[in-house]
């Protein structure tokens, strides 16, 4: 398949662009930090989202999707990047459709993907417990009260965690690892809303002896959130894209407009080859994305040796870009007053989300046999 | 996103299966390993060295097929293959492993500015040759005083009625002393703007008063020579293009220099570093026993894999025939500079071992020497310094002033 996107593709991301630039463009995230929104995210802007589609891009027809595909949902996500959007797209698009189509049984998605589609329906995946991420390492634990469970642990940053109707929660019982679905309300769950430095949803989440049903099969969870950790690492590189060519792009511009010695900064050499090579690392981010996003519309094997390539590169990369951005934008760069500081502070938790750089060298090595 | 498997196949898989099928029954075994020097490359050239019987035999069934260069027209001995069906071809040799059956920089530089540049008669002429390659071509751009700084170049051409009388030297000319002729940069205007008194010039090696001299590179090899014109008479049918605007030529063929190093359709399948890390550090508890050169060797991979797929993504978007214009910075860049990575990460994997220069345990010192060699990737086809400020200045649009 080329590396290139299809007309319908690129059609979306320009509309999506559109969008965004007019109704959630980065001053809307500062207001909803500023306000201390209680929601962290426009409920309004989700809705127009739903309404346009983006929350069924990635759900069968059958279950009342659109069924576009990752790389179509890919453009939306590197959009909200740019304009660094807060929206339950990756929480609940995907992450929990993702998780519901990979595990769920019939009768789960038929009841929960529409809900989803229309955009009343939020899900958080409840998988961290500690600061690293080692998605495997489960604490929590389950017991079965016959046709029901209950589910015990800590989980930490849960996105969305404090706005979630449901949770969708890793745990063990006997050996066995299984996802259930908790909600929001059942009793035993305690939601504790956490402010992280880029301003978007996360929460730490207890649950004690909390009502629970199993996603699907039991003793399924691993194979099921490890699928669908790839694909949102591949998800989240999508957006971690958008956010460094926005970054990139007003470093340039401001390179160019800035004048010191009487002459644009850009004039220096001393910038100019650091620019020119954030340029090529870019492009190759480019690349991987695309790459990785083709190859889970295709079900291909190499999902997961994609998902580390483009989750590594673009946490290495996003993080060049944003600290030379502030660098090159000099004092004014580190006021809060200048929208470029929200570029720096969404990629270091962007690049903790779903495992960070050395977390997907040590894993490609692994994959390697080395 | 299903794919029809039933239907019948298309006109590019059937060239595939056929490509398959005659590489696999006509590439002999030895010209199925990758190169390991420019020596076991074979260049063409009125006087042609082949350092085996296979080399020759592969070379001429290759020639037979108008495959030397394959995506040329037909009409100058080319495959006349579409982009689709030379990529399908580059990819089943990379399947294979098959060398390309002649390297000459007649096919990577010249060949593309003579197509876009030349008339018709010396397109007529000079393309076939390349393509039968019956002729070794250098390249006579750098100077003593013009290396980075190029259109500096003072090699003189004197109007003389129907010939140039041409005065100067060259320098760096890789391969000068076997080639059979050489694409030169020459002044023809000194007064005019250092750019615009420029001209683009071919020159039979044999002709009287051309002297070269070689030069000794740190791998102990000398591939290249310092070259003299002294009153070489040069006849004025050998200008390609208008007298005085050979700097676009020159510029365009630096272009292509600057793909071909940069890999680009390029589909060669090198041994992977981790291999070789595994061979010279061995594991540790299912691990590289060098835990941070590990780490090294990782980066290293990714970086390469994920370039790759940039190369497949501008060959996707590119137009067949199309130049990739400034891009073809980014390419020589970058690629120059993973390469070297890479052997810096081999030296330190090797040890000590890795810095034995000579004698049969170190086939010669073959990883130090190339070790060395590489170091001039970034300045051939000019230095990645002269890459990063094209990519600024063409590509992001920063201002010199
Ligand atoms: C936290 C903080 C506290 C400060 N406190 C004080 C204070 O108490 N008193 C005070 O007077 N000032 C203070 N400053 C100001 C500080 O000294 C300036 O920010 C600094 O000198 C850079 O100037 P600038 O911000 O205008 O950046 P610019 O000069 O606009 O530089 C922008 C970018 O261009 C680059 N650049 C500029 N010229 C060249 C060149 N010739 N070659 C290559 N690159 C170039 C810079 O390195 C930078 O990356 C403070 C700044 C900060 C961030
Ligand atoms: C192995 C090898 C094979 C070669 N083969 C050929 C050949 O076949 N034909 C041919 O014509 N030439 C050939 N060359 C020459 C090559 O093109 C030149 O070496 C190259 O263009 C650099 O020129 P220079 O060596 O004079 O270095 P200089 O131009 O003197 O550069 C010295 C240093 O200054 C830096 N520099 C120069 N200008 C700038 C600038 N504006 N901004 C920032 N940094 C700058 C350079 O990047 C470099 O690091 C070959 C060179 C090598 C090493």
């Amino acid at each position: 398949m080329a590396l290139v996107l299809t007309e319908e593709q690129s059609m979306l991301k320009s509309s999506a662009r559109e969008y965004l630039k007019e109704n959630a463009p980065v001053a809307a995230l500062r207001k909803l930090r500023d306000d201390k929104d209680e929601k962290g995210y426009d409920p309004t802007v989700w809705k127009a989202m739903a309404e346009m589609g983006w929350a069924s891009l990635t759900i069968p027809e059958s279950y009342g999707g659109l069924d576009f595909g990752y790389t179509g949902l890919g453009q939306i996500l590197e959009e909200t990047g740019r304009t660094l959007t807060a929206s339950p797209l990756v929480s609940t698009v995907l992450l929990g459709t993702t998780l519901i189509k990979q595990g769920g049984t019939e009768a789960q998605k038929a009841a929960l993907l529409p809900e989803i589609a229309e955009g009343n329906l939020l899900i958080a995946l409840a998988a961290e417990e500690t600061s690293a991420h080692k998605p495997t390492k489960i604490a929590a634990t389950y017991t079965s009260l016959g046709k029901t469970h209950a589910v015990s642990g800590k989980k930490v940053f849960v996105l969305d965690g404090h706005v979630a109707d449901k949770f969708i929660v890793s745990a063990t019982r006997d050996g066995k690892t299984s996802l259930l679905i908790v909600n929001a309300d059942a009793k035993g769950v305690s939601v504790e809303r956490t402010i992280m430095m880029d301003s978007r949803n996360a929460a730490n989440v207890t649950f004690d002896n909390a009502e629970a049903i199993l996603l699907g099969e039991e003793g399924n969870g691993i194979a099921v959130l490890e699928a669908t950790l790839d694909i949102a690492r591949i998800g989240l590189a999508a957006e971690m894209l958008g956010t460094t060519c926005e970054a990139f792009d007003r470093t340039i511009a401001y390179l160019k407009e800035r004048q010191q010695f009487g002459v644009p900064i850009g004039v220096f050499q001393g910038l100019q080859h650091r620019a020119a090579h954030m340029y090529c690392e870019i492009e190759n981010c480019k690349s991987v994305v695309i790459a990785a996003l083709q190859a889970i519309d295709k079900g291909s094997k190499k999902v997961p040796m994609l998902a580390s390539l483009a989750k590594a590169k673009l946490g290495k990369t996003l993080q060049l870009v944003s600290n030379e951005a502030i660098q090159m934008f000099g004092g004014i760069g580190m006021t809060d007053d200048e929208e470029i500081g929200f570029f720096l502070k969404r990629a270091r938790v962007a690049q903790q989300t779903f495992g960070d750089y050395n977390y997907h060298l040590d894993r490609y090595a692994k994959m390697n046999n080395y | 996103m299903e794919v029809a498997t039933s239907a019948a196949p298309t006109a590019l898989e059937t060239f595939r299966m056929e490509t398959r099928a005659w590489l696999e029954a006509n590439c002999p075994e030895s010209q199925r390993q990758s190169v390991k020097s420019y020596t076991d490359m074979y260049w063409g050239g009125k006087n042609p060295v082949f350092n085996s019987d296979d080399q020759k035999v592969w070379f001429e069934r290759m020639l037979e097929k108008n495959w030397t260069v394959p995506h040329w027209p037909k009409e100058y001995g080319g495959g006349g293959l579409s982009k689709e069906e030379n990529k399908v071809l580059k990819e089943e040799m990379g399947r294979l492993g098959c060398r390309p059956p002649l390297y000459n920089f007649g096919i990577s530089m010249l060949g593309p500015a003579l197509l876009k540049f030349a008339n018709d008669g010396q397109k007529d002429h000079f393309l076939n040759l390349i393509t039968a390659g019956k002729l070794w071509w250098c390249q006579g751009y750098s100077e003593p005083g013009a290396g980075s700084d190029l259109a500096n170049l003072q090699t003189s051409a004197e109007d003389k009625g129907d010939h140039y009388l041409v005065n100067g030297q060259k320098v760096w000319t890789s391969f000068a002393d076997k080639s059979d002729w050489i694409f030169c940069l020459v002044r023809t205007d000194p007064e005019a703007p250092k750019h615009s008194g420029i001209s683009f010039l071919l020159i039979d090696m044999s002709s009287e008063g051309v002297s070269t001299r070689p030069i000794k590179l740190l791998s102990g090899n000398s591939p290249f020579c310092e070259t003299f014109f002294d009153n070489v008479k040069v006849p004025k049918e050998n200008l390609v293009g208008k007298e005085n605007a050979g700097w676009t030529i020159a510029k365009y063929l630096l272009t292509h220099e600057r793909e071909m190093i940069g890999g680009v359709g390029d589909t060669e399948q090198k041994t992977p570093l981790h291999k070789f890390a595994l061979d010279h550090v061995g594991l540790e508890n299912d691990i590289l026993a060098d835990t941070i050169l590990r780490g090294d060797v990782a980066k290293w991979e990714m970086d390469d894999a994920i370039f790759k797929m940039t190369i497949s993504r501008t060959m996707d978007e590119v137009k067949a025939g199309q130049s990739l214009g400034a891009s073809s910075s980014f390419f020589k860049y970058y690629a120059t500079e993973l390469n070297k990575q890479k052997l810096e990460l081999q030296m330190s994997l090797a040890g000590t071992a890795g810095n034995q220069w000579e004698g049969e345990a170190s086939d010669e010192g073959r990883l130090p020497r190339y070790f060395c060699r590489t170091k001039a990737n970034s300045i051939e086809g000019g230095t990645s310094e002269v890459q990063l400020n094209i990519i600024s200045k063409r590509i992001l649009g920063l201002p010199s002033k």
